[in-house]
């Protein structure tokens, strides 16, 4: 993939964002005869809220009923598990328990199953004490029941969008990454971008900017809601605390807290978080002292295992929230503009969902959309980074092949120099040693560099 | 039938060279590193080779001389080869299974000795909070990086640690062309030797800020398509914030070093399912290095994290004469499940003591006990006692953090092995 510099040519339509959502988008828009480029400030897909996230594949059981995002969520979790099992993408099915710490919480689950059904998810079962410590025995003492929702799964949140921009960088979507829109001017049915790498021209603007989408739709005209990122610090369990547990470990939601999660990763390690405080700066995505004191606290009142487990690692993320309970989804045929913003913590599993809603809205407000010619394409085939599959450290017949897969660089996460190789000369290649990391996890395990940094950085650098 | 040693640093190279020279007809050494050598390897300073070959050599040539002597005794030692699963069966043999470029292959082994060696805790898993740029890394990514890579550093660093490594670490920024600002440890004192520390103090005047803590690191801010090569994206670091009494203040700086605060690398013994140490954290191991299965042995940092390289080898060479006495005589040593094992632990201020269990008719390595204290005392008594028995009272020592203290081993003929755990407790 060529980082195209914007250009003097006319594109129909611009995607601005480059995460979950936009490149959903822009692998949907890719199956019709439009000219396409995906924009992002960042200089890789998929960096901002789509890789610090809980890495949970929703059912939507507790979205709000009759809303954008429960209809969404519904049809995007679906789309999105067909699709992850097709591309590659890890996914398992591990089921989560909204567990009841008091009374309180016990009394509250029959209203949680009413309102699972309402948004269409039937699955529930309701889970006494007994059952419970039966199903999660390291579960801390205390817990008076749960509720079993069992098709939540987890999954991996970076090789989806990477999926996405894999299957639209193959279709002929231009990526122009590490440019920020700063304005536009309109005019003539054309669109101006002022970008920092200078103008670019379109017909179409998709706004799926995430965290900068409120910014984005002001300069639109829109205004009609005001981002207020929410951080969520999130602390990464070694791998062999991953035993303590085999579902997702929900709280359940009260009028006095929210609660923390615990989980296990496709990674195979456990997570723990997120707190959720509202910042001010965009870009605000250290941990604190603070933050990360409490959700020790409380994860090892949830699993007390997890006291004498090492942390892996630590990490803070920003929700997109709004003052509004529901997406911002909506297109303009006058302004030739649709908007995908305000996509709080369900984007992941939601994405293919919304990305269909918006190619709907956009057709609507009058851009043609004329289906290439021909079956539509397959999903790539992404290198698999879970646990639950076979690694290609793990596959004999594959290191026959290519002995550079029986060669591990990363010891932790047991990364080869070919699964290094393969990544750097893919067709959405990272930019940088996060990049890499997400597309092979080398770096991201227990040792964090101690052992391999000095090499992965060798190998990203095209030495041995 | 084959003697499996995972890890070809000091211990296990060590181990295998005294293994074949007791006549193991087949030692096998595995090591996932590209060479064979082990820390030493990427450790330019000298100092190595003190206490096992008697003479001081820099990391590079000790572990070059180490890996020779063991390939020149006749042990086959395979680098770039991981030991992704050690299943461990009562009665042996135990299958080893090693990847490599080669391909994957299961080894029945009679007896396996693990020393695969210790790590230093990143910044992460000690919890420090703030952003994640690059520029933050441990000792071990340091050395690889300016040493095996070749790397250049410019601008200021800062030293997390105040101990050996920690100047070793203050060192290799030097040489690497940074600026070291100073060193900070949350300890009354640094806990350095005082020939290195002078060393490197005198030579670039290097301050120790004490009662310190790294309370927080502050990344640059990331402009869109300024970022550049392999920070592209998380951007660089831009300082850190160092609290002292309460108060904190801003340090720039561009590289942050994390240095000590050992942990063993234990993921294989953990998952074939080895007793471990609360202590140490490595497997729990008697006097013989034997572990909790019968046939499995363990040295070096991996049962304790860290001593020096010379140690290590030493404790490797110690595994070795015990695992040929274990293939001979046949009878599984040190079965800490069973038979005569009392463990052995440590109170505050000491956090651990290596080996851990008394019971195998072995002394220790060297004849003596190794242990940690989290505190600085001076002048404190070791006493172990079962049951509330006095069993020995040293003379007084000196705790220092980080650095070794030691017991001698005279006493475990007096252990009562129906009794219960023997304490190793300090006293004025």
């Amino acid at each position: 993939m060529t980082r195209y510099r914007p250009d003097r040519t006319v594109a129909d339509v611009v995607i601005v964002g480059a995460g979950v959502v936009g490149t959903a988008i822009a692998r949907t828009l890719a199956r019709y005869e439009l000219d396409l480029v995906l924009l992002d400030a960042a200089p890789d897909v998929g960096t901002g809220t789509s890789k610090a996230n809980t890495a949970i594949l929703h059912t939507g059981f507790d979205a709000k009923p009759g809303s954008l995002e429960s209809r969404l969520l519904h049809r995007g979790s679906a789309l999105l598990r067909a699709y992850a099992a097709e591309a590659g993408v890890a996914v398992e099915r591990t089921g989560a328990l909204l567990v009841a710490w008091t009374g309180e919480q016990l009394a509250a689950l029959p209203g949680i199953e009413a309102n699972a059904r309402r948004n269409g998810y039937q699955g529930t079962r309701a889970l006494r004490a007994g059952e419970l410590y039966a199903r999660e025995p390291a579960l801390g003492p205390g817990a008076a029941g749960a509720l079993e929702i069992p098709d939540e799964s987890i999954i991996c949140p970076w090789t989806t969008p990477l999926a996405f921009a894999t299957e639209a960088a193959g279709a002929g979507v231009r990526f122009e990454l590490g440019t920020e829109v700063t304005g536009v001017t309109s005019a003539g049915g054309l669109h101006e971008l002022a970008t920092t790498r200078g103008p670019r021209r379109c017909r179409w603007v998709v706004n799926a900017a995430g965290l900068g989408s409120d910014v984005i739709d002001a300069m639109f005209g829109g205004g009609g809601f005001t981002i207020t990122p929410r951080r969520g610090e999130l602390i990464v369990f070694d791998k062999l605390a991953r035993p303590l547990l085999r579902s997702i470990l929900l709280p359940v939601p009260t009028a006095r807290t929210k609660g923390v999660l615990v989980a296990p990763t496709v990674y195979g390690n456990v997570l723990l978080g997120p707190t959720a405080q509202d910042v001010t700066d965009r870009s605000a995505v250290a941990t604190t002292a603070d933050g990360l004191r409490s959700l020790l606290a409380a994860g090892q009142r949830i699993l007390p295992g997890l006291a004498g487990e090492e942390v892996t690692s630590t990490y803070a993320g920003l929700r997109a929230a709004t003052e509004h309970a529901d997406y911002q989804v909506y297109a303009d045929g006058g302004r030739r503009y649709a908007c995908a913003g305000g996509i709080r913590s369900t984007g992941l599993s939601a994405s293919l969902g919304i990305a269909e809603h918006v190619a709907g809205l956009l057709d609507e407000a009058g851009l043609p959309l004329v289906p290439r010619p021909g079956p539509a394409p397959a999903p790539p085939a992404m290198p698999y980074i879970g646990e639950a599959g076979t690694r290609p450290y793990q596959d004999a017949a594959r290191i026959a092949a290519d002995p550079a897969y029986g060669e591990i660089v990363c010891h932790c996460e047991r990364v080869s120099r070919g699964e290094i190789r393969d990544a750097l000369a893919s067709p959405v290649p990272p930019a940088d040693l996060g990049g890499l990391r997400r597309r092979t996890r080398a770096g991201n395990g227990r040792c964090q560099g101690f052992y391999c940094g000095a090499a992965v950085s060798r190998l990203m650098a095209g030495r041995r | 039938m084959t003697v499996v040693v995972v890890g070809a640093g000091p211990a296990g190279l060590s181990a295998a060279r005294e293994l074949r020279r007791l006549g193991v007809g087949s030692v096998l050494v595995a090591d996932r590193e590209a060479a064979a050598g082990g820390v030493p390897r990427h450790s330019f300073h000298t100092g190595y080779g003190l206490r096992d070959r008697h003479r001081v050599m820099t990391g590079p040539s000790y572990a070059q001389a180490l890996a020779g002597a063991a390939v020149a005794a006749g042990a086959q030692v395979r680098a770039g080869t991981t030991v992704t699963c050690l299943d461990v069966r009562p009665g042996g043999p135990h299958q080893v299974t090693l990847t490599s470029a080669a391909g994957i292959e299961t080894v029945p082994a009679a007896a396996v000795l693990l020393a695969t060696g210790c790590r230093e805790r990143p910044r992460a898993a000690r919890l420090v909070p703030g952003d994640r740029p690059a520029g933050v890394m441990t000792t071990g990514e340091l050395q690889q990086r300016v040493y095996l890579s070749g790397e250049r550093l410019t601008g200021r660093a800062l030293v997390v640690g105040a101990e050996h490594v920690s100047f070793s670490a203050a060192v290799t920024l030097a040489h690497a062309g940074a600026e070291v600002v100073a060193l900070v440890t949350e300890h009354e004192r640094q806990q350095s030797y005082a020939a290195f520390r002078l060393g490197a103090a005198v030579r670039w005047r290097i301050p120790v800020w004490t009662r310190s803590t790294l309370s927080r690191i502050v990344g640059s801010r990331i402009v869109a398509g300024q970022g550049a090569g392999q920070e592209a994206e998380r951007g660089r670091l831009a300082g850190v914030e160092v609290t002292r009494d309460g108060t904190a203040r801003f340090v720039p700086c561009e590289t942050v070093v994390f240095t000590g605060d050992w942990i063993p690398d234990h993921e294989l013994a953990r998952r074939a399912g080895l007793g471990l140490d609360p202590g140490t954290r490595g497997p729990a191991v008697d006097t013989a290095l034997a572990t909790s299965v019968p046939g499995v042995f363990a040295a070096g940092n991996l049962v304790h994290a860290a001593e020096t390289a010379d140690i290590a080898a030493l404790s490797g060479r110690h595994a070795a004469r015990q695992i040929a006495l274990f293939l001979k005589s046949g009878v599984p040593r040190g079965e800490l499940d069973g038979g005569f094992a009392v463990p052995v632990v440590v109170e505050p201020p000491l956090r651990w003591i290596s080996p851990n269990v008394a019971g195998a008719a072995a002394a220790p390595p060297l004849g003596r006990f190794v242990l940690r204290s989290g505190e600085f005392r001076w002048g404190a008594r070791l006493e172990a006692r079962q049951d509330g028995r006095l069993l020995t009272r040293s003379r007084p020592v000196r705790l220092i953090p980080e650095r070794p203290v030691h017991l001698g081993a005279g006493w475990l003929d007096q252990v009562d092995s129906a009794g219960g755990p023997v304490r190793v407790v300090t006293s004025r």
